[in-house]
């Protein structure tokens, strides 16, 4: 036993048992697991819970469902009860309706005679059910594979406007020397400064004036050439030696293909990196498509999620799954992808 | 894959030979960047002016010539009051509250969310088992959707969500969180931190990672204790970062609107109205829309914005320099 504690407490260094501090980081580092990743994994568990479960206070853990039988000449799949006291102890006995304190059950191996029950004196059989059912609702009943379509078609879009623009102009900042350059570069700065938040009104009626109120061409044009975008990628382009263009230029190749035959390949890091942001800046993008869309039909993920949860009433029955389905993406991305996404928002500082 | 897109490279290359041909490389440059400067122009620079002219003007026209000129009456409007810490006494009440809430927001959000993220950033920077998985975690809900964070706590806050059973398992009250003000105020800001938090930690963590080790082990040579350590090693070399995610923070933290519209939609009443929302639903959300006065209260912020971006690159300039 105390080689056992002595093989847990032992350091990385190698020498010396584990300090107070040492205690502490773990204890801290556990603290963080559990308030970080805790609210994702309830919602996970709560969301494959019945309505009737949802609604129990206080809430179990597991989702549980309530066995159901067909009994002969019910309609219905009938609940399931076994009897913990009375005169029916040790049956199982399917429910038909219940009134009050009173409820009329049935056996299911005789389903003609129907007996009448105090509801204290039974106990409903249960097992842990994971209710699917919530996740096929949202395909078959709601509007939930439109929403998708247009968050996907937006992101994808966007994301490949903005690669192709901003990795053009990137190459002409980094790449060429031409009059009115530092002009150029000094007013892309000055837009880093001007938040795109502050300019919702002016850009609301130009959008409005080329009638793309509604569309989903008013939500991916207008933040499609960000400052950002351009300046990760000049940063990275101004590494590429100019001895690979000029021998380029030697082999006489137009300055197209020079972009996109050496720039592009060469910049691929820099271009990956920026692709994974705005992957994720479109997706969660919230306030612009709030603005511009106003129809029901048009909704992105994140409009529809909102609302869906009611002023007064909030159908958690659908709204947790599809919370669950709209940070799924994220989530896989992030598993495959965390050293990228990390290094990538902190050296554009998060956009 | 690629290959696919060869045909419409050979159609795109041929602006570019005629220019390249005719007017020499350097004019390619421009072509390369017009695109790119055309948006930029039309939904950036364009705006940008335009701002000015709906905040001096009136009614309820999107198209500027449907619009009367009225001066500085938006402003006005936002800004008549006989005592600016008292809200109700200000003919645009709501903005006041707003403007007040922002500042208390921003005051527990970036205040906290420094020194929790110091604290996560320290602790990550210590030899520990499986750094990249406790970083990530960490760093996990700077990903998930503003929309997301709010229901995830929503659903643990609501009347008979989690939270309130623990209280009542421990024999205390259940509480209304979102809807006692004080409450929703603390949770709105708590969410915000959740969920921001992951970025400034990394940030930090990058700067302590680039604090030479031989300092420390020289201070360990003395026996110094880890709190002197901490007091006059890592503070004094961090204090530059510290001070970009400061800022960094607080140009975000102002900025705040999505997460807490999502989570309380403002209140209630206006206890979480922060100044986006009201600059949002003055021009787009309730009738009638006054979008002069959203964009006179736009610049406002505005200039805050700028003020802080500038402090940033000042601070920048002088972390290179320094």
């Amino acid at each position: 036993m105390a080689r056992i504690v002595a093989f847990l407490t032992r350091t990385r260094a190698g020498k010396g048992r584990m300090d107070w501090t040492d205690w502490v980081t773990y204890g801290y580092l556990l603290f963080g697991i559990v308030l970080m990743f805790g609210p994702v994994a309830w919602l996970l568990l709560s969301s494959f819970k019945t309505g009737a479960e949802l609604e129990r206070f206080p809430p179990r853990l597991l989702p549980v469902a309530q066995d159901t039988l067909v009994v002969e000449s019910y309609d219905e799949p009938l609940p399931l009860f076994k009897m913990i006291a009375g005169d029916q102890e040790g049956r199982t006995l399917a429910q038909i309706r219940r009134v009050g304190l009173i409820a009329q059950m049935v056996d299911p191996a005789e389903p003609e005679t129907r007996l009448k029950v105090n509801v204290a004196d039974r106990e409903p059989i249960e097992r842990i059910a994971f209710a699917w059912n919530n996740y096929t609702d949202l395909f078959e009943r709601l509007n939930f594979p439109l929403y998708l379509w247009n968050s996907t078609a937006i992101t994808l879009t966007a994301t490949a406007i903005m690669l192709v623009i901003n990795s053009m102009a990137a190459f002409a900042l980094s790449k060429y020397k031409f009059r009115g350059k530092l002009t150029v570069l000094a007013l892309v700065i000055g837009t880093l400064m001007v938040p795109g938040t502050v300019l919702l009104v002016p850009t609301f009626l130009l959008v409005s004036q080329f009638g793309m109120v509604n569309t989903l061409w008013g939500v991916i044009i207008p933040g499609a050439a960000t400052p950002t975008g351009v300046f990760l990628l000049r940063q990275y382009m101004i590494t590429i030696p100019d001895e690979i263009l000029d021998a380029a230029r030697m082999d006489s190749a137009s300055e197209w293909k020079i972009f996109w035959r050496i720039i592009i390949p060469l910049s691929a890091p820099a271009i990956a990196v920026l692709a994974i942001l705005a992957i994720m800046w479109r997706w969660n993008d919230f306030l612009w498509p709030l603005i511009v869309l106003s129809e029901n039909d048009k909704f992105t993920l994140q409009l529809a999620l909102n609302s869906f949860q009611g002023e007064f009433l909030t159908d958690w029955e659908k709204l947790l799954p599809a919370t669950v389905l709209t940070l799924l993406p994220v989530a896989i991305v992030f598993m495959f992808l965390q050293k990228y996404i990390a290094t990538g928002i902190a050296s554009t500082g998060g956009k | 894959m690629l290959k696919l897109l060869n045909p419409i490279m050979r159609l795109v290359e041929i602006p570019f030979l005629l220019v390249q041909k005719r007017l020499g490389i350097g004019m390619t440059a421009w072509l390369f960047l017009a695109p790119n400067l055309a948006l930029f122009s039309l939904f950036t620079f364009l705006p940008i002016i335009l701002n000015f002219s709906y905040a001096t003007t009136g009614g309820e026209a999107i198209l500027l010539r449907d619009r009367p000129d009225v001066g500085f009456q938006n402003f006005g409007n936002l800004l008549e009051c006989e005592n600016v810490l008292d809200p109700s006494s200000c003919r645009n009440d709501l903005f006041w509250r707003a403007v007040w809430n922002t500042v208390w927001f921003v005051v527990f959000q970036v205040g906290i969310m420094v020194i929790a993220a110091l604290a996560t950033a320290i602790v990550l920077n210590r030899k520990i088992r499986a750094r990249g998985l406790f970083r990530g975690v960490f760093f996990f809900p700077v990903l998930l959707s503003p929309v997301v964070v709010a229901l995830i706590w929503k659903w643990i806050l609501q009347r008979n969500g989690l939270l309130n059973a623990g209280l009542e398992s421990l024999g205390f009250e259940t509480i209304n969180w979102l809807i006692e003000r004080h409450w929703a105020f603390f949770w709105s800001t708590f969410i915000s931190i959740w969920a921001h938090m992951g970025f400034y930690t990394l940030i930090l963590l990058a700067g302590l990672q680039a604090i030479p080790q031989d300092v420390y082990e020289a201070a360990l040579m003395d026996r110094a204790s880890p709190w002197r350590c901490f007091r006059r090693i890592t503070l004094p070399l961090l204090s530059p970062t510290l001070l970009v995610v400061l800022v960094l923070a607080l140009i975000k933290g102002v900025q705040t609107f999505d997460e807490i519209y999502a989570f309380t939609g403002g209140g209630p009443g206006s206890a979480t109205t922060l100044i986006m929302q009201f600059i949002y639903e003055t021009g787009f959300g309730v009738q009638p829309r006054l979008l002069g006065v959203a964009a006179a209260a736009a610049i406002m912020l505005a200039m805050v914005l700028i003020f802080l971006t500038a402090l940033q690159f000042w601070i920048n300039r002088k972390k290179v320099d320094g």
